[in-house]
């Protein structure tokens, strides 16, 4: 694998866990609990779009085959997706969709903060901008996760049944093969591995606030960074793709 | 033509969003370079990477322009990144008469749990205000209510 092909790679592994789950936050739009919740929700889902846009844009530039962010947005099929399967699980109810952001916020935190110092100018550049957003989105799923588990019997327990079920997807966050040893090696992303301890020091310090706890048990489900994803992706890409796949280049 | 001319022109363009600020104000234009007689290159970077407004911008950039009979490309660039610090006096002063108050030193920058911030009522100044929520109406601003008049208000949020 080249150096241009373990970077492709990367920027729209990257791309897929901000455009998919930032369609997922969109599905709240109109159902949140209260509406500053749907407006909140729908804001990071804006803010991760966002982020999708450029790293798909820089991945269609290192590419080099005439492909648009579009194209790489829109007219892939299933297997080629390769975002976490974190990020395409359900929404379920709203304590759900917290903790699944909570896992995911703070992993994005300490990986764009290692990714601003990227010796890749263009992905700096992205890091740099994102962390700004990256901030808001942790300080709001944080405060949530406490709010939720020392609130009432009720949310508690949805909620710890919530972390329970997405725990399952944690490892996969730290997912490296041959493409991100590659650009470890060439000082363009940082290695996950060296901040595994600091993310279970900030998460669980939060879960223990909020009376929450991992699981004890241990059992991890991987597949996505390879394209091999659970039931729920193929729904989701199919209204994803949709105006797309029934009227080819349609724009507005 | 100079570069002062179109950095005045571009003083007529302002966000969509919020519609007493210019494009000048809010520090998205970053630079205006000459390319050739009647041809320029305008430099602009996003508030935040989803910001739907951008797009306007661009068209509303170019519609002014045209109107001198200029042509011109815009050019959208990351880095820097966008701050609130390149927010213009006049554009503070702007915003705090047409109800939004503008970004505040939020002193520690921690992201978590940090001391919160003493936002002001832009109508009755009051000290005494809320978060209501993190996210407001568009995706720079936050959600605040003033205890004292009970008037809920934007806060145009602080980005460093």
């Amino acid at each position: 694998m080249t150096k241009q092909e373990a970077l492709f790679e990367f920027l729209l592994r990257k791309a897929d866990d901000s455009l998919i789950l930032g369609h997922r936050l969109s599905e709240w739009c109109g159902h949140g609990p209260i509406l500053e919740e749907d407006i909140a929700l729908t804001n990071i889902s804006l803010d991760l779009i966002g982020q999708a846009t450029e790293l798909y844009k820089y991945a269609a530039e290192v590419e080099d085959k005439g492909r648009t962010e579009d194209d790489l947005a829109f007219l892939r099929i299933e297997r080629e997706y390769k975002n976490v399967l974190l990020v395409e699980q359900l929404n379920g109810d709203f304590g759900k969709t917290i903790v699944r952001q909570f896992f995911f916020d703070h992993f994005e935190h300490l990986l764009y903060e290692g990714l601003m110092n990227s010796k890749d100018e263009r992905i700096s550049a992205i890091a740099t901008k994102t962390i700004k957003e990256v901030k808001y989105h942790l300080r709001h799923s944080s405060e949530w996760i406490i709010r939720l588990g020392d609130g009432t019997e009720e949310s508690h327990d949805r909620v710890q049944a919530s972390v329970k079920d997405l725990s399952r997807f944690i490892n996969e966050l730290f997912y490296q093969d041959e493409v991100e040893e590659i650009l470890i090696k060439e000082g363009i992303i940082p290695d996950v591995k060296e901040f595994r301890v600091a993310f279970e020091n900030n998460i669980e310090k939060i879960l223990e606030e909020a009376t929450l706890k991992l699981p004890e048990e241990k059992w991890q489900l991987t597949g996505g960074r390879k394209g091999v994803h659970s039931e729920h992706l193929g729904y989701l890409l199919a209204e994803l793709q949709y105006m797309q796949r029934t009227y080819p280049g349609m724009e507005w | 033509m100079k570069a002062e001319d179109i950095w005045a022109m571009l003083e007529d363009v302002t966000d969509p969003e919020v519609p007493v600020l210019t494009v000048v104000d809010l520090g998205v234009v970053r630079d205006v370079q000459f390319v050739s007689k009647d041809h320029w290159k305008i430099i602009i970077t996003p508030t935040y990477t989803g910001c739907p407004a951008m797009q306007v911008i661009e068209e509303d950039i170019k519609a002014r322009l045209a109107k001198e009979n200029i042509t011109v490309d815009v050019e959208l660039v990351l880095s820097p990144a966008w701050t609130t610090d390149w927010l213009s006096q006049d554009g503070r002063r702007k915003l705090e008469e047409y109800g939004i108050t503008p970004p505040q030193d939020e002193g520690d920058k921690s992201v978590l749990f940090g001391k919160k911030p003493v936002i002001p009522c832009p109508l009755c100044k009051s000290k005494n205000t809320r978060l209501i929520s993190q996210f407001g109406s568009t995706a720079c601003k936050a959600h605040y209510q003033c205890n004292d008049c009970q008037e809920p208000f934007d806060y145009f949020k602080c980005l460093k």
